[in-house]
């Protein structure tokens, strides 16, 4: 709570009269909240109460917005004042009630949770069916299942890097690129089909993460981060660049589909509605694809978590603790290094080569630094090495943003010209701080020991050493 | 010949941008040894906050005489982008101090999507462009009909450059606030016994930062003529890159960092392709971090049990 309060209060040292006499209290929220109002004044008068538009001259010209910055004031002011006069108070005396005990309910939620949650993600497609009908439903499984899963196998995939053996990676996206790319430019040019450039693209993002990892991996943790930063945007850049073979921004079209076991999905007669006599609609091959990248993540999910009992797993976790305990017990701190980054990388190469093929289309737009933020905060903010966390933060940040998308209503309270999408990335830069502010830790903050001597007992996270990547 | 020294004076002036934006990095990683991701889109703020005091100073006051404008216009850059920066530091960073490695370094990255989206909503996504502030230029040689010149706008950033440096120097190197800082940096516990509050001098480190990324911000304008929400990034990551360079931590160091990065991405581009220079200036990142961890000045770091 501590945390919480201390993070709102831009006005000064303020939590100290919280029990204190009534006036008292009403008058230092009152100066509180006009303190925050004078600087929100500052904070938001250039930005928020100019703005630049360009005029018929294709000249540069300010308009005034006093109207919209006197909102944003007063919502600054109301809103530490609420803080500080209402809130603030009623959590230091819910801070100090004793913790209940957790109820019985909690352990069966625990013991089922987990088989519940897959059943869902089998049937989701079928549900979705049932509640939208045959027409909405492509929303439903395309925008919401598909991409929510594909973040949530690059979540997992990443979670091997940074959850496990403790490397900060800033560039993941750049294997995802290679594995999108290696599908696109082998399909194209050679006419592979999916299954056969499947494990490819994963070789050679995995030889791609062995060759990037191999000098930057003796670097620790910020300098890591950067580094892996830095190739993420060499890959970008020279994907941009070599316009001969990647077709620069441009991007890379027609890619070819995956088929069902040689079946195409089109309206051709040869095609997948055709042969099992039903009427074709696009839906049967978004809920094929909805099946694979299900697989996929099923696929990295049960791999991490048997390679966590392995010792290779067990190596990762170590060195994450503790690095110079590590190579003095014997583990040779490179290679089991640069294992991490190649099965993280050879995971994003899977979901890149699924991503080229669902999109038939891939330009370097879609391989920004923005992604990687995007993979990492769904794993720093699932907790770091919790594979349930990773999926229910994938699910809350990429399904909330796609959410936004929807929101057309918000178009008949703020006019026609409101475009909620706008605001997506904003609200997503917005979200990771205030994530991070209220749970530093991540959504799921303890860890299941894989070792434990006679008896299992769930650790904290905050007792856990930081490990020096 | 004419053209290299040209480049050179090209590169010394984009560097001396670098510098001053990479002496915000090394400032902050010193004292709370945290890699402020938001600080290249702190920069780009600054900018947007000097277009639109230039703006309003020509338009609407009507203000012909460049120095002075060019003057408030500075001013007032740095005073809004110190708040911007303060209340960044105070809402996004401080309630995560002493928590875990990578919580700050998450929460800025946050902050930095967070800073160049809000400008490209509330300012509209496309390049703001303003007619030159500065013109007029030197020919300092002039063989083979090949003019090398130093224009007046490189002259303002290069004195600007110097002069602020040197005032920066002073204030670190001599006042209490820098004697202050320098503690903090080297342990921020003994410090706080010591009667230094801790929680202000981090504020003013980080308002001392934005103040100096506002000057890059106003010259970066007043150079290029041209800016947009998306500009925060690479020379974010650029100065970064000066920084590590020059050895994360030394003041000097960034300011030489600075030079070099500026330098070696015009001479690249000049010598080379354009269309990589980006890619020139992340690989001397990489490899300045693989073969020289500690940087130009930097102390080597040891690790202890």
């Amino acid at each position: 709570m501590a945390v919480l309060a201390n993070s709102a209060s831009e006005g000064g040292r303020a939590e100290k009269p919280i029990l204190s006499r009534e006036p008292n209290r009403f008058a230092a929220a009152l100066r509180e909240a006009a303190f925050t109002g004078l600087v929100s004044f500052g904070l938001f008068l250039p930005l928020i109460g100019f703005e630049t538009v360009t005029n018929i001259r294709d000249e540069l010209i300010l308009r005034t917005r006093w109207p919209l910055l006197a909102a944003f004031v007063f919502i600054a002011a109301g809103g530490r004042f609420f803080y500080s006069f209402a809130l603030a108070p009623w959590l230091a005396r819910r801070a100090q009630k004793p913790v209940k005990p957790a109820a019985a309910w909690r352990g069966h939620f625990k013991k089922w949770f987990v088989p519940f949650a897959i059943g869902f993600v089998i049937a989701y497609p079928v549900i979705v069916i049932l509640v939208t009908g045959w027409g909405g439903a492509l929303k439903w499984i395309d925008n919401f299942g598909i991409q929510i899963l594909i973040y949530m196998m690059l979540g997992w995939g990443l979670n091997i890097v940074v959850g496990l053996a403790g490397l900060l990676d800033l560039g993941y996206v750049a294997f995802y690129a290679v594995g999108a790319y290696s599908y696109a430019l082998l399909a194209k040019n050679f006419g592979l089909s999916f299954w056969v450039l499947l494990p490819l693209a994963g070789i050679l993002s995995s030889f791609w993460g062995i060759l990037l990892g191999f000098p930057v991996l003796r670097l620790r943790g910020d300098y890591l981060a950067i580094v892996t930063l830095a190739f993420g945007e060499i890959i970008r850049l020279i994907i941009i660049n070599w316009t001969a073979l990647t077709n620069g921004y441009a991007g890379i079209i027609s890619i070819p589909r995956p088929s069902f076991f040689g079946i195409p999905f089109n309206a051709n007669d040869n095609g997948f509605a055709a042969r099992f006599g039903l009427e074709f609609s696009p839906l049967y091959r978004v809920i094929f694809l909805y099946y694979i990248i299900l697989a996929l993540g099923l696929l990295t999910c049960f791999v991490t978590v048997r390679l966590r009992r392995l010792p290779v797993g067990r190596a990762w976790e170590a060195l994450r603790e503790d690095q110079i305990a590590c190579r003095s017990l014997g583990i040779n701190t490179t290679n089991t290094k640069l294992t991490a980054f190649a099965m993280g990388a050879m995971f994003a190469g899977f979901a890149g080569s699924f991503f080229a093929a669902r999109e038939a289309f891939i330009s370097p737009e879609s391989f920004t630094f923005i992604e990687s933020a995007t993979v990492l905060s769904i794993v720093v903010l699932g907790g770091m090495g919790s594979q349930i966390g990773v999926a229910i933060a994938a699910i809350v940040m990429i399904g909330g943003t796609e959410i936004l998308r929807q929101l057309n209503f918000l178009k008949e309270i703020f006019g026609a010209t409101f475009d909620p999408t706008q605001y997506r990335m904003l609200l997503f830069g917005l979200a990771l701080v205030l994530i991070m502010i209220w749970r530093p830790r991540g959504l799921i903050a303890t860890r299941e020991p894989s070792v434990f001597l006679k008896k299992r007992k769930a650790i904290s996270v905050d007792l856990v050493q930081e490990g020096r990547g | 010949m004419e053209y290299f020294v040209q480049q050179l004076i090209n590169g010394i002036t984009l560097g001396s941008i670098y510098g001053l934006i990479a002496i915000g990095y090394t400032m902050v990683f010193g004292i709370i040894g945290m890699v402020n991701f938001a600080h290249g889109d702190v920069f780009m703020v600054s900018a947007f906050i000097a277009l639109i005091t230039f703006l309003i100073l020509t338009a609407w006051l009507g203000i012909s005489s460049i120095v002075l404008a060019l003057a408030i216009v500075l001013i007032v850059a740095m005073l809004f982008t110190s708040l911007v920066n303060w209340v960044i530091e105070r809402v996004a960073y401080r309630p995560l101090r002493g928590s875990f490695r990578l919580a700050p370094l998450i929460s800025a990255i946050g902050m930095s999507i967070f800073l160049s989206n809000f400008v490209q909503v509330t300012q509209g996504p496309r390049n703001k462009s303003i007619p030159p502030m500065v013109s007029g230029e030197f020919v300092l040689a002039n063989h083979n009909n090949f003019p090398v010149t130093l224009s007046y706008k490189q002259l303002i950033i290069w004195g600007l450059t110097a002069v602020l440096l040197l005032a920066f120097w002073y204030l670190v190197a001599k006042t209490p606030l820098g004697r202050a800082q320098r503690a903090c940096e080297q342990d921020q516990k003994m410090a706080a016994l010591l009667g230094i509050d801790v929680d202000r001098t981090i504020s003013m480190t980080f308002i001392i930062a934005a103040a100096l990324a506002a000057v890059a911000g106003t010259m970066y304008l007043m150079y290029y003529g041209v800016v947009t929400f998306s500009d925060g990034f690479v020379p974010g990551v650029k100065a970064f890159t000066a920084a590590v360079l020059g050895g994360i931590g030394s003041l000097p160091g960034a300011v030489v960092g600075g030079l070099i990065i500026g330098l070696i991405e015009t001479l690249w581009s000049a010598y080379f392709s354009i269309d990589y220079k980006d890619v020139a200036a992340f690989s001397i990142l990489a490899i300045t971090l693989i073969f020289l961890p500690q940087g130009l000045f930097g102390r080597p770091d040891v690790e202890k049990v």
